[in-house]
């Protein structure tokens, strides 16, 4: 068991930066997952920390020991790939085995070590069988039992769910939590699925571009985003975005979205604006479950107008409305029961108690407690 | 017949519906017709040699018909499985095929090995020069090889010309170029992730290999090995050009030359010759025939 820390990694590929200057720190038994769309270096940092990849600039440590320059298989680490990475020709115990049998472990420790973490991962009957004879999950089993009995000072999960359909996903991601909350180890878990870093994480480090833009626990990000990207990165539908600014009038602030419509903001947010400049181009973000539709009783800082639904898609507990404000598409999330029919009008309401005000040039969060 | 009992009935287009296992049908029967077509093709030589080795030298002298044994006799057998010489031929070809197979497979699997995943500098241009090499004919390469040999053995003393051992360091020219170009097309087909896996585990590059690669691309392997030893078992000019002496001659060689004098050929003997020859490499193929084609393919469709 140990903690993780990055200082300044810097990985360049010729000309290319892919990770540009990331600090880090992963405490002890923590879980991490470094979430991030395809290109934005979350996969190469994780290869860095296996010792795959090797370190342009900076210091990866391990335990408090650097390992810029220590193989990876000095480094104590495991790690689950994407494509499960089983040695074909061997069994699912030879395949657990292999790592312990490589370092001459005595059998009997080989045993009881490949035989607890069958236990644990629920594969004791399938410990004779090739993966060929396996089926996806039983394979990703197979994969984190090998990285189980090493019992490693970190995991590193490289997509570990990406091949499996959506039901089993599901499930192997309670699986995963559940063995992490029995080892104990320090896990660094790279996905591009937002809603695996939220379920599994501790803290979610969110990628862009080669840099860090937000760290977080995952209830953190969603409600207090930092950027424009990890507003509109984590959350499923995404946080609408339209172009607004802030008025004064008299004692009372304003959010104009378009000539016709205006809100007050709430008391509470107009604190936190009070430093803003007025009459600047700025974006407001608000998460499709604070536009539903209208009740008959009003509330404080819940606005309601009126739109023209575009689609609406049934989910079952709720229904996702489509609708644009002069041209810019917005999503509500409303209740099934609610009449909400395409190319008919609709009276929606916005819960402003929960906006972000953004910088529409630098995607910053203005105004963050 | 059911097809045309729903083109009376239905509408005129139906009847292209009964069409696609009629295209299979003939698509069958074209197949089947050159298969055959192929096999008479290639089997008929052989056939001929079996017929030839059956006959005595007055049966094969006489007019009759050649494609028929009227007075089948094993002597062409006997006469050579007791000759002292051609046993010593296959004894030769023997040794000069398993020992090239196995330097073909020491030189040629951690070179495929090295160059398919050790990504050095210069790496990929010199795995497409090994295989440029292999495209050199070994006729265009016996005259200097044959100069450098006898340079070897005027400055050192060594005489390796008309010895039967050094084929052992020309066969491998033809064998070690098409086995690494295999291997290394097979290496490079198991995923990154494996080695990548291996090397977590602690495994060093050699133990990868030994321990995952090898075993992973055993088809390859195997594939590769049939094909030093029928390259090996097959080589006609080098040891025509580098082995004289009657008692350091290779099989096709040895027939050739000891079975040929002057202007007489004694066919039954050459084809008998031949033909059990030809044994050794039939067999293994046979046996090992399914991992051959694995290995060839395997490429293609693993992506």
């Amino acid at each position: 068991m140990a903690e993780v820390n990055l200082r300044k990694v810097v990985k360049r590929y010729d000309d290319v930066e892919a990770v540009r200057g990331i600090d880090l720190d992963i405490a002890d038994h923590e879980f991490i997952v470094l979430v991030g769309p395809s290109g934005c270096g979350k996969s190469t940092t994780l290869r860095m920390i296996a010792g795959l990849e090797d370190i342009s600039d900076g210091d990866i440590m391990i335990g408090g020991d650097v390992v810029n320059d220590v193989p990876p298989k000095d480094r104590d680490i495991a790690m689950v790939f994407q494509n499960y990475a089983l040695y074909p020709h061997m069994t699912v115990a030879e395949n657990m085995s292999f790592g312990l049998r490589l370092k001459h472990y005595p059998k009997a420790e080989i045993k009881a070590r490949v035989t607890e973490a069958a236990r644990l991962l629920d594969i004791t009957d399938l410990i004779e069988r090739k993966p060929k004879q396996l089926s996806g999950g039983q394979r990703q089993r197979v994969a984190m039992g090998r990285a189980i009995v090493r019992n490693p000072k970190v995991f590193l999960f490289d997509e570990p769910l990406s091949n499996l359909d959506a039901k089993l996903r599901v499930q192997m991601r309670i699986e995963i939590k559940k063995v992490h909350q029995k080892v104990r180890t320090t896990t660094v878990y790279v996905t591009h699925d937002q809603v695996e870093a939220m379920t599994l994480a501790d803290r979610v480090v969110v990628m862009n571009k080669g840099r860090i833009e937000q760290i977080g626990a995952p209830n953190e990000l969603y409600h207090n985003p930092a950027t424009r990207f990890v507003a509109g990165f984590i959350g499923s539908p995404a946080m609408n975005f339209l172009p607004c600014r802030l008025e004064e009038s008299g004692d009372k602030l304003n959010i104009r979205l378009t000539d016709r419509l205006g809100f007050a903001v709430p008391p509470l947010r107009a604190q936190r604006y009070k430093n803003i400049p007025r009459n600047e181009k700025l974006l407001m973000g608000i998460r499709p479950e604070h536009i539903t539709e209208a009740r008959p009783h009003a509330e404080p800082g819940v606005e309601p107008f009126d739109a023209t639904l575009d689609v609406t898609e049934p989910m079952g507990m709720e229904t996702l409305v489509y609708f644009s404000l002069e041209g810019t598409p917005l999503c509500g999330r409303v209740n099934p029961n609610a009449a909400a029919r395409v190319g008919s009008a609709m009276r929606l309401a916005v819960d402003l108690n929960n906006m972000h005000l953004l910088d529409q040039a630098s995607g910053a969060v203005l105004g963050r407690p | 017949m059911s097809t045309l009992a729903i083109d009376k009935a239905g509408p005129r287009r139906k009847v292209k519906y009964g069409s696609i296992s009629r295209n299979r049908t003939w698509a069958l029967r074209w197949s089947y017709f050159f298969l055959v077509l192929f096999a008479i093709f290639s089997l008929t030589p052989p056939f001929y040699m079996l017929i030839t080795s059956l006959k005595s030298s007055g049966e094969i002298a006489a007019a009759t018909n050649p494609w028929w044994v009227f007075h089948p006799t094993l002597s062409n057998y006997i006469e050579l499985l007791s000759s002292n010489q051609y046993l010593r031929f296959f004894l030769n070809s023997a040794m000069v095929s398993v020992v090239v197979v196995i330097i073909t497979m020491l030189i040629s699997v951690p070179a495929a090995f090295a160059l398919a995943r050790m990504k050095f500098w210069g790496s990929a241009v010199l795995a497409t020069g090994v295989f440029l090499t292999y495209l050199i004919p070994d006729s265009l390469l016996f005259i200097p090889l044959f100069k450098m040999f006898a340079a070897i053995g005027d400055l050192t003393g060594i005489q390796l010309i008309n010895r039967w051992y050094v084929l052992l360091f020309l066969y491998p020219t033809l064998t070690v170029p098409f086995c690494t170009w295999i291997m290394i097309g097979y290496f490079a087909s198991i995923p990154k992730e494996l080695d990548e896996a291996a090397i977590i585990d602690g495994a060093s590059w050699f133990q990868t290999l030994t321990r995952i690669f090898i075993p992973v691309a055993l088809p390859g392997l195997i594939a590769a090995t049939i094909f030093a030893f029928t390259v090996s078992w097959a080589q006609f000019l080098y040891p025509l050009v580098f082995t004289t002496s009657t008692d350091q001659l290779v099989l096709p060689v040895g027939i050739i030359t000891t079975l040929v004098k002057g202007d007489v050929f004694s066919w039954g003997q050459i084809m008998t010759g031949a033909l059990l020859g030809a044994a050794p490499p039939l067999i293994i193929y046979a046996f090992l025939m399914d991992y051959y084609i694995a290995g060839l393919t395997a490429g293609a469709t693993k992506g």
